[in-house]
């Protein structure tokens, strides 16, 4: 039993991303046309170039057939993969192994989601017919219970709590306002955070990663061919992933301060990549939140800041741009959008324009590190699913 | 000789102040209060309800007969349900009886001349159209009853010793299939033949029981027209003081609901020896006389009839309105849940209908819903059932859902650890917004979901322990 990965076996050559918006006049298609389209622009790698192809979409559609039709692919291999959040990291964590493996040369990832045609606020799931036993909370609900439960465990007054919440948005608010691509593009004062619409618990409006469409792609070669097709790749220096067995929702030792699938992901990641100090050796991060208290508990799970201590590292600015480990530098889910079978991959596209300097030059990072992390889940506390990728612009 | 083994009532937790009613419409409503079922709560589920708490001390039954005017599906038999809830097994019958409000003699007559230990269940959910006589006079209730010869650890309460018939076809009060609203003839002509049918009645009931008027010790008369029960009750009375009744005033009439629920709460308070009649006005008159054993002085009833009256909670009028669908009230912009598969229901009897959850033998971690598969050792289907139906336990930590679908949102959820182990996430019932804490102790009830395609998903949800005599101490 190991986990050996596949650190500078592979690397990602050329990246696309569409910008996350409610685009109501375009489909699943077109969105994965214009992804598609720009990261082959990006490269030197063409269409037939590409040997296969992982489609990561929730609910965009069934089989690879998704992708195929809008791309007009004959014949090739092409897969849809589904893994809740954490789709679109899926989609590239195959065509990489695929890769890695020999099977294939050169090899795609494509997330996509179309949100916004449902008529309805938030996402919602697409069940199979069951007992009707089943909770029908939304992700808000399940996710507020953690706000309370760290407040309580760490001894953090209610005010001082919702104050580093409404910090958690205010600097993805920040950051999002310097991305032309994001969702929302309007920084955000701490009374508008707080004085948001309650959606679950204590959790408002602006607590709540935004709802859009999108799309984001990545073509990948073995690390050797890498130059081939681009003068700047970046490096896989770590996949990793872990699923719960849902058993945290029925654990009475489970406090909800916590993400045990978040925390084995992240551990797994750092032994592939061989990093020992994540913050020191990290240009940045980009993680899954979903909501504000997500990110705040993330800042742990992936050991950017001691247990009990991240709410203080909030105050204190460690994960604002200018900080030492900028968190979200594109905006996160809060303010680029989630499209869920696209995060993933948006994700992996910031790691890309900022390792490479192409990020705008308001949010442009500038350190010599040369690592990134970018953390998605899916699920909810108890029962989540986690990716953890490490990427980096060298070889080791 | 047959009679009653148990008895027990069940009376939902919110209460209509019908002065309400005509603050909010100008006129009808009255000064009392009502009962009102839940929006989650059904027939059924009132049913299941009443039935677990004559069960509590495990007595076993070999036949169930519902009754309810007001039943939750047609042509489906609802017992079914009630029995799967009950988790009886599967060769104690479990039928439905009738519709009309006089149903519930004969599913009672039936277990009184049966063999073996019958569960009647009987429960009602009255509708009335705004300001109407109903809205504001009626209830929503359930009651069950076991009877039989009884044993050396569950004897007879309460023995059989006369009744009697008086049938006779008038028109009265009628509701078609369909509608939720009755409709009355004139009060006078209905008083007129009822209490002359309940003079008959009780007159039978004396002479099959061998005994003079004056040896009555408490007579208890239900009917859904208010005057002739108050007539005939003046004239059977003799004067003498033996009408007492605590529940109507309180919780209005629960039609079909109502006779056993009197007979129950009277069987609470009684001592032994004591003599009983019921008398039941619907389409005639129906009179049972019993008399209470000994055997009732060691009987300690636990979430008694008037422990619930006592620990209801208001209901605004307009969310009464809204749960009887009178008022279509916004609901959250979120899909409707789907249909429930019946199979998918089915296969999973135990755990969705029976709260049944899986033990770990090897650690003793309990699995809720239940699983095959050993977290510690791997081990397959070497679980064993928990029933975790009647485990009470605490709120960890809850939240409020404001987004998520219900009839009635926003949802209340909890995380509830179970004493004596497991831990299950569930919506709590029964509860404001407001007015829940972590530390709270909470029952499980069997509760309806949602109805989508005509479908009710029942399930289990948590509710707050109130009362100081409840299940909390039994």
């Amino acid at each position: 039993m190991a986990s050996h990965g596949i650190k500078d076996r592979v690397a990602i050559v050329a990246m696309g991303c569409t910008p996350f918006a409610e685009q109501w006049d375009k489909g699943l298609d077109d969105l994965i046309v214009e992804a598609a389209t720009e990261c082959f622009a990006d490269s030197r790698a063409t269409k037939d170039d590409v040997d296969a192809y992982w489609l990561g979409t929730a609910q965009g559609g069934m089989s690879g057939i998704t992708l195929a039709r809008p791309l007009q692919i004959d014949n090739k291999p092409v897969t849809r993969v589904e893994n809740y959040c954490t789709t679109g990291s899926e989609a590239l964590r195959a065509a990489a192994y695929a890769v890695a493996s020999g099977a294939y040369d050169v090899a795609m990832a494509v997330g996509v989601e179309k949100v916004k045609d449902s008529g309805y606020q938030g996402l919602n799931a697409q069940n199979p017919p069951m007992d009707g036993t089943q909770r029908t909370l939304t992700a808000a609900a399940m996710f507020s219970m953690v706000a309370p439960a760290y407040a309580k465990k760490y001894g953090v007054d209610p005010d001082t709590m919702a104050d580093v919440l409404a910090e958690i948005a205010i600097k993805n608010h920040y950051n999002g306002a310097r991305n032309p691509r994001a969702q929302f593009r309007r920084e955000v004062t701490k009374e508008t955070v707080m004085k948001s619409p309650r959606v679950a618990g204590q959790l408002g409006v602006f607590d709540c990663a935004g709802v859009a469409d999108g799309a984001a792609a990545a073509i990948v070669v073995r690390a050797e061919d890498a130059h081939r097709y681009t003068d700047s790749p970046l490096y896989i220096k770590a996949l990793s992933f872990a699923a719960g067995s849902g058993a945290g929702l029925g654990d009475p030792e489970y406090d909800y301060t916590h993400f045990p699938e978040c925390e084995a992901a992240a551990i797994d990641a750092y032994a592939q990549a061989g990093i020992t100090d994540p913050v020191a050796e990290l240009a940045m991060a980009e993680v899954h939140d979903c909501f504000t208290p997500t990110e705040l508990v993330l800042m742990e799970d992936l050991g950017f800041a001691e247990r009990g201590t991240a709410w203080q590292a909030v105050l204190d600015g460690r994960f604002k741009l200018d900080g030492d480990l900028p968190i979200n530098p594109d905006g996160g889910l809060k303010s680029f959008g989630h499209p869920v079978g696209a995060s993933g991959l948006r994700m992996i596209f910031e790691a890309w324009l900022q390792l490479r300097g192409q990020a705008t030059p308001e949010r442009q990072l500038t350190t010599t590190k040369t690592k990134a992390l970018t953390h998605n889940l899916g699920g909810y506390p108890g029962e989540m699913v986690s990716f953890v990728s490490v990427l980096g612009t060298e070889l080791d | 000789m047959r009679g009653i083994i148990t008895a027990a009532g069940y009376v939902p937790y919110r209460r209509l102040e019908t002065k309400d009613v005509s603050a909010f419409f100008g006129s009808g409503g009255g000064r009392s209060t009502r009962s009102v079922a839940s929006h989650d709560e059904d027939t059924t589920t009132m049913g299941v309800e009443a039935a677990r708490r004559a069960l509590r001390d495990g007595i076993a039954v070999s036949s169930l007969r519902f009754a309810t005017p007001t039943p939750a599906y047609v042509d489906k038999n609802n017992a079914s349900t009630v029995h799967a809830a009950l988790r009886l097994p599967s060769s104690v019958g479990a039928y439905d009886v009738g519709g009309s409000l006089r149903s519930w003699t004969g599913a009672l007559l039936g277990a009184l001349d049966g063999s073996g230990q019958g569960l009647v269940v009987v429960a009602d959910v009255r509708d009335g159209l705004p300001t109407s006589a109903d809205e504001s006079g009626c209830g929503d209730a359930a009651a069950a009853v076991v009877v039989g010869e009884g044993t050396d650890d569950a004897p007879v309460i309460a023995e059989l010793i006369g009744r009697s018939a008086a049938t006779d076809e008038f028109l009265d009060r009628w509701r078609t299939p369909g509608d939720t609203r009755s409709r009355v003839w004139e009060e006078r002509f209905g008083e007129t033949r009822y209490v002359t049918m309940a003079a008959q009645a009780f007159a039978g009931v004396l002479a099959d029981a061998g005994i003079e008027a004056d040896a009555v010790d408490r007579l208890l008369i239900a009917g859904m027209h208010p005057r002739a029960v108050k007539a005939a009750g003046a004239k059977l009375s003799g004067g003498r003081d033996v009408l007492a009744d605590h529940v109507t005033p309180a919780i209005g009439q629960t039609g079909g609901a109502h006779p056993l629920l009197l007979l129950a709460a009277a069987l609470e308070e009684a001592g032994p020896d004591e003599t009983i009649v019921l008398l039941n006005l619907a389409d005639g008159a129906d009179a049972f006389a019993f008399r209470t054993t000994d055997a009732i002085a060691a009987t300690s009833p636990v979430d008694t009839i008037a422990d619930q009256i006592a620990t209801g909670a208001t209901l605004p009028y307009a969310k009464f309105l809204s749960w009887r669908g009178s008022v279509t009230v916004e609901p959250p912009r979120r899909p409707a849940p789907d249909r429930v598969s019946s199979s998918a229901a089915w296969r999973n009897e135990d755990w969705k209908f029976g709260f049944v959850a899986s033990k770990d033998p090897a650690t003793g971690a309990i699995s809720m819903p239940p699983t095959r598969v050993s977290r510690e050792t791997g081990a397959v289907d070497e679980m064993v059932a928990v029933e975790m139906a009647d485990v009470l336990g605490t709120v960890v930590t809850f939240t409020i859902d404001r987004m998520a679908y219900s009839p009635s949102p926003p949802i209340v959820f909890a995380v509830v650890d179970f004493d004596g182990g497991g831990r299950f996430p569930v919506e709590l019932t029964d509860v404001d917004a407001g007015d829940v804490a972590i530390g709270d102790r909470v029952a499980m009830t069997f509760r309806r979901l949602f109805t989508a395609d005509g479908i009710h998903d029942y399930f289990w949800k948590g509710r707050p322990i109130r009362s100081a005599t409840s299940t909390e101490e039994a």
